[in-house]
């Protein structure tokens, strides 16, 4: 199956991630999982399908409030899915992916809407999974900030919203690339100060 | 820190020297002679620029298919503390174990021919002996059985080669960098671009996007054929004879970057070349990336007067954004001022080759 991917914003190098608008399509089991104001996103996909209560009697969802604190669970529980989870936070709503995943089969569709941070580590653990990618797709909403991993400590820093910013594990000052691994599931951050240590530009809100 | 070999010895050959802290790399006149000068004319742009892999001039460092060199030894001894310090430079991802078995083939069966006074690889069945004579090696192994080597197969080689490598994998009609080690590299990160294809690895590369190279070289290479390997050159630019330019130890190098002046600039600034070759691999189907890096310090570069008059134009007229990808943005005209002493100004014959 060959995707169109319609990109939401243009990419600025080609390993930054690109989204679409998520559509439904036919599958044995819809596995949807969302952050922040990704479920609107998924409610919008709904309001589309073709067969919507075919679709809602084979849909897993799972939800957590965006980095932001953005809550719109309660309309994405009200669409009656078959099964809808909700979460306090991205890590605590992994496991239970990981889980779910260990029993889904070809054939399934994944549906993924919110924040980069939300997609990439859900799309990460789908992919471990040996699923392709085309199978998954992926819709951006709400915040964006950003999950930027160290590329001198290898640390994670999640929520990044301004360029450049302190390392939450080694304290060094990093500039945010738009290089991103999908197998960290982070944008990249190098020290903006080695050339010149202590000379660090004053940090901007780049994501919001 | 264990470095598992016992080098032999230096020998007469083998220069003993570091890549860190002293910084006693040279290369002898005979090296710089046979340096790979990466420019074939007084400019440079990017392109694809891919030629066979096939045998080159004699003494030259195309005349077999992997040069060993001078710097051979200190350059595993470098490797080795380099994956002490940092185990997460060589990685490789749980399908490309074959691929690892081809690549450790392909570098046995190639040095046990072309240098048969260093290395020896005798087979029977499955059990192969493998000599290396330089690093003080002498094993016996099954091949395919991952668990009579000491590390991987990928791994084991690698730290008996000289070069990055990445295995790519292939897959959708793209390539995916699914191993790599990298020890001697130009600022990329093996551990964050391990899983990423072929378009998404060279993301941050400026201009070459637009100009199509990275469409055109993905087309080239997906059409690689096994037993008929390529090869091309890239370059940069380092202070010190430092291999290990990584991006994860950049807090600790980058500051070299303001300590060059005209008094020092000929022996710490060093042209890095890469001679690139790629193999499709027989088993996994896979290509092996081999980007071998050699280090010339200015002033041994302009003991060869073309080369001289060339790098002076090169650096001189280079695109910006390629001087700023490349880091010597702001070194560039400390570089271009010492290196405007070696340029009278005469034509430069075509060609890489030193004569004039």
């Amino acid at each position: 199956m060959k995707t169109s991917l319609t990109p939401v914003d243009a990419p600025s190098i080609r390993s930054r991630p690109v989204y679409a608008v998520l559509e439904s399509r036919p599958a044995s089991l819809h596995l949807i999982v969302a952050d922040g104001e990704g479920a609107d996103a998924v409610v919008e996909m709904l309001d589309k399908a073709n067969d919507r209560s075919g679709m809602l009697a084979a849909a897993h969802v799972m939800y957590t409030p965006g980095p932001d604190g953005a809550d719109h669970g309660a309309a994405l529980e009200a669409i009656g899915a078959a099964q809808f989870f909700r979460a306090p936070t991205i890590p605590s709503l992994l496991p239970r992916l990981q889980r779910v995943l260990l029993d889904a089969h070809m054939g399934t569709q994944f549906y993924l809407a919110g924040t980069e941070g939300l997609i990439g580590q859900a799309e990460r653990e789908i992919m471990n999974t040996g699923f392709p990618h085309v199978a998954i797709q992926k819709e951006h909403r709400g915040s964006t900030v950003r999950r930027v991993q160290c590329v001198h400590c290898k640390g994670i820093t999640e929520n990044v919203a301004t360029d450049p910013f302190k390392c939450s594990h080694c304290g060094l000052n990093l500039f945010v690339r738009d290089h991103y691994s999908r197998r960290i599931a982070a944008f990249q951050g190098v020290n903006i100060d080695a050339e010149d240590p202590g000379k660090v530009p004053e940090s901007v809100v780049r994501f919001k | 820190m264990s470095l598992d070999f016992k080098p032999g010895a230096f020998s007469d050959f083998f220069r003993d020297e570091t890549f860190r802290e002293s910084f006693t790399y040279r290369n002898s006149p005979d090296a710089i002679r046979r340096f790979p000068f990466p420019f074939d004319r007084d400019e440079y742009m990017y392109s694809v620029n891919m030629e066979p892999h096939v045998p080159g001039r004699k003494g030259s460092v195309f005349e077999k298919t992997f040069d060993v060199d001078e710097h051979y030894v200190s350059e595993m001894i470098d490797r080795a503390k380099v994956l002490a310090d940092d185990p997460l430079r060589c990685q490789s991802l749980p399908h490309m174990t074959l691929a690892g078995w081809d690549t450790l083939e392909l570098i046995m069966e190639a040095k046990a021919r072309d240098y048969p006074q260093w290395f020896s690889l005798t087979k029977e069945g499955d059990r192969w002996h493998w000599i290396n004579r330089p690093l003080g090696i002498d094993h016996t192994f099954t091949f395919l059985d991952e668990s009579t080597l000491p590390y991987g197969p990928f791994e084991y080689i690698m730290r008996q080669t000289q070069g990055d490598w990445t295995l790519q994998d292939e897959r959708d009609g793209t390539l995916w960098l699914d191993a790599g080690v990298a020890t001697s590299q130009a600022d990329w990160s093996a551990d964050f671009d391990i899983g990423m294809n072929f378009h998404e690895w060279h993301a941050p590369v400026p201009l070459a996007h637009d100009l199509g190279v990275f469409d055109r070289a993905l087309k080239f290479l997906l059409k690689l054929q096994h037993g008929s390997p390529v090869r091309r050159f890239n370059w940069t630019m380092t202070v010190n004879p430092l291999l290990d330019t990584s991006p994860e130890n950049y807090p600790k190098w980058g500051p070299t970057k303001t300590t060059l002046t005209q008094e020092n600039l000929g022996r710490k600034q060093h042209l890095r070349v890469e001679l690139q070759s790629l193999y499709r691999l027989p088993r996994s189907n896979a290509i092996a990336f081999d980007i071998r890096c050699y280090l010339g310090s200015f002033e041994q570069i302009v003991t060869v007067p073309k080369w001289g008059r060339r790098l002076h134009r090169i650096v001189r007229d280079l695109h910006p954004d390629l001087a700023t990808y490349k880091g010597f943005i702001r070194n560039r005209p400390a570089m271009a001022e010492w290196l405007s002493k070696y340029d009278d100004g005469a034509p430069t014959s075509p060609g890489w080759w030193p004569e004039d």
